[in-house]
């Protein structure tokens, strides 16, 4: 059943990925068809828009409206279709880098706005594509080509990066976690503000062969599973214990109307005061 | 107080579309242009001195079907206004040299992409910050070569708040019928200063091609559909893909050597097979002249002076005025060049625009150059002194 609903969506004849082996991301993929299917949208209302990268080739390869952008800025064009197209389910799928280093402006921005997009970010903690060098989110201490000596710098959280910049909608999960990252991808594409989801992902051939974790993807998936701790189970543990660990789950889901909501009130204001010159064509 | 009663009074004669001539500055003919265009959506951002046109706008696109928005900067406005394309609006953004430099990037995607798109550039003056209340002309090689790659470009430059609601129509116009993007350059005196316009009652308005075969057979760069394959816009059950990497004609990537060449090769004839219909340039006095002044936008403004002045003095001196800066008027240049015994050059900028004129005439005339870009314009009374002293 759930080959079938993945086929459904899939563009087949594009089919292998460019993905190395053991990457996670065509597991966040198979959740993201999987909550098409569950939100039940036809195939012409899904506009799906990605970044550069890794994460950048899945637009390519599900049959929908698909716009592969430029580095950093797929949630902009989003930002346009969604102004434009308000009944369009719009789905931005994006890597750490894409997202928070030279996205990063866009990325506060849109949480901020609150426009209703749904945020998927595919969280290896390295760029894979350029060869492994370091990320913003890459933890620190790790190894990465630019950062032969370990990284330095503190890791971006990019759940408490969308907390604070006002997403309504927040989640964690890891590709080891399967049954729970389809259920906070339903719950994004639902809200109706600017949803973020981070994915904490593997990248076996890049991040795990310069971290002791060698290509074997087995091992990759180990280590995020003991480094991702549901939400309950940090509740009862010390900062010490949580060191370097990514805490999982659903950090916020609220009921807030978003930007695009907001504007359809007002011209219906202005429309009825009378001062509506033209209706252009509705979306 | 008496200022404020007549806008509102004008605002209200809009709305019923009534007003056959209004006086407005040059950035608000921009916005007229593009409602008239059926323009529907605006991403921005703040920076002097295209300001009014992003304010303007903010307050018509609701009350007409449009919307706009405030982006957090330059490059995500261009990347929304690519998106809104996409689903079949037609859509403006507008900023000065600074922010045009921030919106290369996108628009190297738009170029690639084929997405129709309006960028106003309200030239001020560089580099960086610059002068940001004076005008230049010193984005002309900006906005032919701003971005990496091959590519061509379409770019107006009007000399008049009437011309630049005019051109900002046709470049809406050009944008859809060559699937492209079209910058509409003026600069901070064109933008800023307040003329009558004359609203005309019947305009032509393209919008884009239609699609034209059901979407199992439709390819978003089919070559064999001529050099400007149709854009479908989202929604209409045509779902294709659209990429910045090279792509073959169904919009997958693709670095296929003869597939490569063919797409690009066919996104720059479709500009450059078409300079006929894309170039526009206005003949100013130049029924037999001996001298011709090759100028620009505001400079040209000045120059027209100059050449009334001159004529009085029997001096046989006219004006060539490219409305469309790219494509290049090659052409016209070179038939220029065949006519008179000296081409001057003037331009608001330190040398930019002479080299492509040098390029078409220097075979066949001289070419003579005045410029400069300290903030201030170059008034008729200076270019009168530069052509004297030249040709005595």
């Amino acid at each position: 059943m759930k080959t079938e609903v993945v086929k459904k969506y899939l563009r087949l004849e594009k089919m292998p990925t460019v993905w190395c082996p053991g990457c996670g991301n065509g597991i966040i993929l198979g959740s993201l068809l999987r909550a098409f299917e569950l939100r039940g949208r036809s195939k012409d209302d899904i506009v799906l828009i990605s970044g550069i990268g890794c994460s950048g080739r899945t637009s390519g390869y599900v049959n929908v409206h698909t716009l592969h952008t430029t580095h950093g800025r797929a949630i902009a064009f989003a930002t346009g279709v969604k102004m434009m197209m308000p009944k369009m389910s719009v789905i931005v799928v994006m890597g750490d880098g894409d997202c928070t280093a030279i996205g990063g402006n866009h990325f506060i921005h849109a949480a901020r706005r609150n426009l209703d997009i749904t945020a998927i970010v595919y969280n290896n903690g390295i760029y894979g594509m350029t060869g492994g060098q370091v990320s913003p989110t890459t933890p620190y201490e790790a190894y990465a080509t630019t950062a032969p000596y370990g990284q330095m710098e503190a890791p971006f959280d990019i759940v408490e990066l969308a907390l604070g910049a006002g997403a309504s909608y927040v989640a964690r999960s890891s590709v080891n976690d399967v049954p729970k990252l389809d259920e906070i991808i339903v719950k994004g594409i639902r809200n109706d503000g600017f949803s973020v989801i981070d994915v904490i992902t593997p990248c076996p051939i890049v991040f795990g062969r310069y971290n002791n974790l060698t290509a074997d993807p087995m091992k990759n998936l180990e280590w995020i599973r003991e480094t991702t701790i549901p939400k309950s189970k940090a509740a009862k543990m010390s900062e010490e214990e949580l060191r370097g660990k990514w805490i999982t789950g659903i950090f916020r889901d609220r009921e807030k109307p978003g930007l695009i909501n907001l504007y359809l009130d007002l011209e219906k204001r202005l429309s009825k005061s009378g001062s509506v010159e033209d209706k252009g064509e509705e979306a | 107080m008496k200022t404020k009663k007549s806008q509102r009074g004008k605002r209200k004669k809009w709305k019923v579309q009534l007003a056959k001539r209004k006086i407005i500055s040059g950035n608000h003919a921009i916005v007229d242009g593009a409602i008239r265009a059926g323009c529907r959506f605006f991403a921005g951002y703040p920076i002097t001195p295209s300001s009014e046109i992003a304010e303007r706008l903010s307050e018509l696109l609701p009350k007409c079907g449009g919307r706009f928005i405030q982006m957090e900067d330059e490059l995500a406005s261009m990347g929304a206004v690519i998106g809104a394309s996409l689903t079949g609006a037609k859509a403006l953004t507008a900023t000065s040299g600074p922010g045009f430099s921030l919106k290369q990037e996108n628009l190297g995607f738009a170029i690639m992409a084929e997405i129709p798109v309006v960028i106003a550039d309200v030239q001020r003056g560089g580099p960086s910050t610059g002068l940001p209340t004076y005008p230049s002309q010193q984005d002309l090689m900006q906005a032919r070569w701003g971005r990496h790659g091959d590519q061509e470009i379409i770019v107006l430059m009007p000399d008049s708040v009437q011309e630049a609601y005019e051109l900002t129509i046709r470049a809406f116009n050009l944008s859809e019928k060559y699937r492209t993007p079209v910058v509409l350059m003026t600069d901070e005196v064109i933008s800023h200063m307040t003329e009558p316009l004359d609203i005309p009652d019947e305009i032509e308005i393209i919008d884009r091609e239609p699609p034209g075969v059901p979407p199992e057979e439709y390819y978003p760069f089919d070559s064999s559909k001529g050099l400007v394959p149709p854009l479908a816009p989202y929604g209409k059950g045509y779902r294709f893909h659209i990429t910045g990497l090279a792509h073959d004609k169904t919009g997958f990537p693709s670095s296929d050597p003869e597939i490569v060449h063919n797409q690009l090769k066919r996104k720059l004839d479709k500009i450059r097979k078409n300079t006929d219909d894309i170039v526009e340039v206005e003949e100013f006095m130049l029924k037999g002249a001996e001298y011709a002044i090759f100028a620009l936008g505001s400079v040209a403004r000045a120059s027209k002076q100059t050449v009334v002045n001159l004529r009085k003095e029997g001096v046989r001196i006219g004006l060539l005025r490219p409305k469309t800066l790219w494509p290049f008027p090659e052409k016209e240049v070179r038939e220029l060049a065949k006519k008179v015994k000296k081409i001057f050059v003037v331009e608001l900028n330190y040398g930019q625009i002479v080299g492509e004129v040098e390029r078409f005439a220097s075979k066949y005339t001289e070419v003579d150059w005045f410029g400069r870009a300290n903030g201030r314009l170059i008034p008729p009374i200076e270019i009168r002194s530069f052509i004297e002293d030249r040709i005595k």
